[in-house]
Parts: C-alpha cells; structure tokens; sequence
C-alpha cells in the first residue's frame, strides 16, 4: 500500500530531515512510527500526504509515485489517505455530523447516501449520539474520535494518524489505539506516529524507528539503489 | 466522477449556503453592497440623464435651418418678393416668413419680457426669413454654401445657420458619453476591488477550514467556489441597490422636470432605466462581483497551503 524506496527529503538551508528511508506497508498491515521529536516522524507523514515532496527516492501509495504527480491530482491521492491529527483539525463552527460529512461532501457523495455513511462512521467510534452537537462542547478523547470518524468516513485503503494519543490519558489512548486496530482488521493500512512505547508495545505491531532521519528499525535496508 | 445531477445540487447548495451566509452578517455586508451600488449608481445615473437630453434633442435632429434677418429697411413687400425668390430654390424645402410685427408679437407672449417691450418706442425686431433646406442638401457643407449665397444678399443683414449650436450640443454630449465610460471605468475598477478586498477578508477568516479541506482532498475548485458565489451575490445585490438609487433618484426629479417642461410648453417627462439597460446593469455589476472574487480568490488561496 505505502512504499518508500530511498526516500530523502532536505528543506531548504538546512539537512536531511530524512534520508535514505525505505520500508513497505501492505495492505491491511498496521505500523507504528516511533523516535524522538525531530527525527522525521511528521516529514514521513506529509510525504505520504503529498504535502511535501521528496528530494530524492520514491514514494509510493497504492502503487503510484507520488513524488512528482501534479498539482491537480493532489487531492484525489488525498482522498485515499485519511489523516488523523494530533489537535483533531476539527472545525468549530460546524456540528460533529458536518465535520465527519465534509469528506463526503467534497467527493460529491449523494446527500441520502452522506446521512447513512456518516452514521455508521460515527457508531464506529461511538459518538451516534453526539451527531448535532458543536466540537467544542466535547471533550479531548471525543474529538479526536470525531477526527477518526472523518478520517474513515471515505473507507480510505490508508490511515495516517500524527501523535493521535498525544493529549490523553493511558486508558482513552488504549481506546483509540483499539479503534485503529479493528480499521486494520477490515483491510485498511494504518500507520501510526506515536512516542507512547509503552502503548506500542501492547499493541505488538510492526515498528518503525526514525533516528534523525535515518530508518533504524523496521525498514528495508541496503537496499540496492535503482532497483525499480 | 460526479453525475450531473449531484453536481448541480452541489452548485445550488453552494449558492444558498453563501447567501444563507450573508443574510446572517448583514452589517458588514452592507457595507460592501453600499459601496457597491453607489459607485455603480454615479455612471448609471448619469447613463440615464444623457439619454434623456438626446431623446429631448432627437427631435431636431437633421433640422438644420438658415435665419435670415433683413435690414430694417426692407419692407414687407420686399421681403415677400425675397421669400417667393427663395422657395423657388431646387435645394430649399420651404421657407417661413415672420414678419417685424409677428415676431414682436411671438416674443411678448414667450419670453416673459412682455413688459419690457412697452418702453421701447419702436419695433426692435428685424423680419426674419427662416429656409428649410431639403433633405438632400441638409448638410454641413451644401448648407454652408446655402448660407454664402443668402449672404451676398442686398436685403439680409445677417444670415445665422442655426445648426451650429445643435452641433456644438452633440459634441458636449459626446464628450458627456465619453466622460461616463472614463468615470464607469473607475468606478467599475473600484468596485473591483471592494469586492477582492472583501473575499480577501474572508478568505482570510477561513483560513483554518481551506486548509483542512486542502488536507481532506478538497479541491481547488471545491474551495474556490463558496468564494466565487459570495462574489456573485455581493454582484446581483450590488446591482439591484444600484438599480434603485437610480430609479429613486429619476423619480424625485421628475417633478421638477416636468414642471420645468410644462414651463417651455412641453409635456416632456423624464424617462428611467429602460428593461435592457437594467439588465445590462446587473450583468454588469454580477461581472464585476464574480471577477473582484475571482482575482482575490485566485490570489490568494494558492498561498494556504497545509503543512
């Protein structure tokens, strides 16, 4: 599902905030993305997300090179990734049934089909009930549960989720973590970041290190250049 | 990818969405469809005044005619003899006499100096020969050549072409015309970027909500369009207030209009925007609504990226 072949990604004036990374993540497969703020834990993501894009390498996601796709087709590779934020990236002034409906909405989903799919995303992480209310009046694990809500609400083949934990405590992040494990069994590849090693460890999934943008553990190494 | 019908409902929702939008905040919306409609008014009025002085002087329009005014020593035979002379020319259509007496008579009851006149001892007016020409020669340079021959004259002391201020009027109005279009020109520029400026505004407050869209695989047309339809809106309403500050205006001036022309025997009344005119004006102000979005939209969505 996600390929990285020699993936090396420098911003401008300064180093390598990843170099040389490979790893594969199949289909249904869930990972966790582990090492210490600065090792290219977010620059991974976004290469995944097409926010950025690689110096060098290729990225693949179901079986396209993302590197160099245009601007006008950034989108729809978006559509396939669902993305789960650390701060939720909810928005404020909508209900929690228009938050988890925009992807829907963006997609050109019929209006009769976007009611039933937004329910059943919303009884996924347990929040039916809570369809009318406004983001802010619920709480941190409750949000972020909204956030997954729209992240799978489009089924994606592919989760992304950025410290999705970062902000709870042991027993909500247990929870979470649970959730994306049953998005894992239906087929869908979740790659987590995630500094928690404790919760990482409970969950007995693949491991990827990231030590200041090299790839420690997990990944493919030495691989031969060119291969593709 | 989206069937047609989606895609419409999609377009209609957007478009009530928007204008659900600016319903909620009128103050600041206001302000936009005011200056909006008022820089719009300026040309449209001024359009509408213009039109009203052509349709005044579209009645004489081509009427050129020659004034002769004889000597005072000429008396009425004589100018008779004259008047039979001329109208037997092949390029004059036909010819008025107005005697000394006639036009003395004509003055005291137009003018308005009637009075005056009882002072005078003697009848100051000269008799006047007024020629038509014919249409064939009604124009600048035969009515010129017109005008030399009746010169020359032993009975006429001064012969007028009384076409010369009609065409110094077309060429005020000309110059009328031309100074709308400058003045529509810049106005229209302003309203241009009133409304850029306000999609810019709120482009800017919903900052965070384009860049999650961006991030959930919006498109750019996807996020382009709320912004083109609130431009459209501030465009259709800018144009009907503009609309009504013009026909307002006719209308608290057509009293006095017509009273100034009941003053000059006239039933001349003045006439408002007609149904294409007002078309051509909403158009107009849509135009610009959608374009002063477009260039604030284009400018500036492409530099919210998410990171």
């Amino acid at each position: 599902m996600i390929e990285f072949h020699n993936v090396s990604k420098r911003y401008p004036g300064s180093c390598d905030a990843l170099s040389q990374v490979s790893f594969k993540l199949g289909s249904g497969e869930m990972a966790f993305l582990t090492g210490h703020s600065g090792a290219g834990k977010s620059t991974l993501l976004k290469l995944i997300a097409v926010l950025i894009r690689p110096t060098n390498g290729q990225v693949l996601v179901n079986n396209e090179n993302i590197g160099h796709i245009s601007r006008r087709r950034i989108p729809y590779v978006r559509r396939n990734v669902g993305i789960i934020f650390q701060d939720h990236k909810l928005l404020f002034d909508r209900t929690v049934f228009d938050n988890v409906a925009l992807p829907l909405v963006i997609s050109g989903v019929p209006h009769k089909e976007i009611g039933r799919r937004v329910r059943a995303s919303l009884d996924k992480v347990g929040l039916l009930n809570k369809e009318k209310a406004l983001p802010i009046t619920l709480s941190g694990g409750q949000q972020q549960r909204v956030g997954i809500a729209r992240a799978v609400v489009n089924k994606p083949p592919i989760l992304l989720a950025d410290e999705p934990t970062g902000n709870l405590d042991p027993e909500l992040s247990r929870e979470i973590m649970d959730l994306f494990a049953q998005f894992q069994q239906v087929g869908v590849s979740v790659l987590i970041a995630s500094h928690d090693l404790d919760l990482i460890a409970q969950m007995g999934s693949k491991v990827l290190t990231l030590h200041e943008g090299r790839m420690t553990a997990g990944g493919m190494h030495n691989e031969p250049q060119g291969q593709l | 990818m989206i069937s047609p019908r989606v895609y419409l409902a999609r377009h209609m929702q957007v478009m009530l969405a928007t204008l659900g939008q600016m319903v909620r905040s009128p103050m600041s919306n206001f302000m936009t469809i005011a200056v909006m409609g008022i820089a719009l008014a300026l040309p449209t009025g001024l359009h509408v005044i213009l039109k009203n002085v052509q349709q005044v002087t579209a009645q004489w329009d081509g009427a050129a005619q020659i004034s002769l005014f004889l000597k005072q020593s000429v008396t009425d035979k004589q100018a008779d003899q004259l008047a039979k002379v001329l109208r037997q020319r092949q390029d004059v259509k036909s010819v008025t006499r107005i005697t000394r007496n006639d036009a003395l008579e004509e003055f005291r009851q137009h003018s308005g100096f009637g009075e005056a006149l009882e002072a005078l001892e003697d009848n100051p007016f000269p008799a006047v020969i007024v020629v038509y020409p014919t249409q064939e020669s009604d124009n600048l340079l035969t009515v010129q050549g017109m005008l030399g021959s009746f010169k020359e004259r032993p009975e006429v002391e001064l012969a007028q072409l009384d076409m010369q201020w009609l065409k110094r009027l077309y060429a005020i109005m000309d110059f009328g015309r031309r100074g709308i279009w400058v003045l529509a020109a810049m106005l229209s520029l302003s309203v241009l970027l009133v409304v850029g400026n306000t999609i810019r505004l709120a482009i800017q407050n919903r900052r965070d909500e384009i860049e999650i869209i961006k991030l959930i695989g919006g498109t750019d047309a996807f996020i382009r369009r709320p912004f083109l339809y609130t431009g459209f809106w501030y465009g259709l309403t800018g144009g009907i207030l503009s609309w009504l500050l013009v026909t307002l205006s006719i209308w608290l001036l057509s009293g006095p209009v017509s009273q100034l022309a009941t003053l000059y025997d006239s039933n001349y009344s003045l006439t408002s925007l007609d149904i294409s005119s007002s078309f051509i004006l909403l158009g107009m102000s849509i135009l610009l609504g959608l374009a002063g979005s477009w260039i604030a939209v284009s400018r500036h969505l492409s530099a919210i990226e998410p990171e």
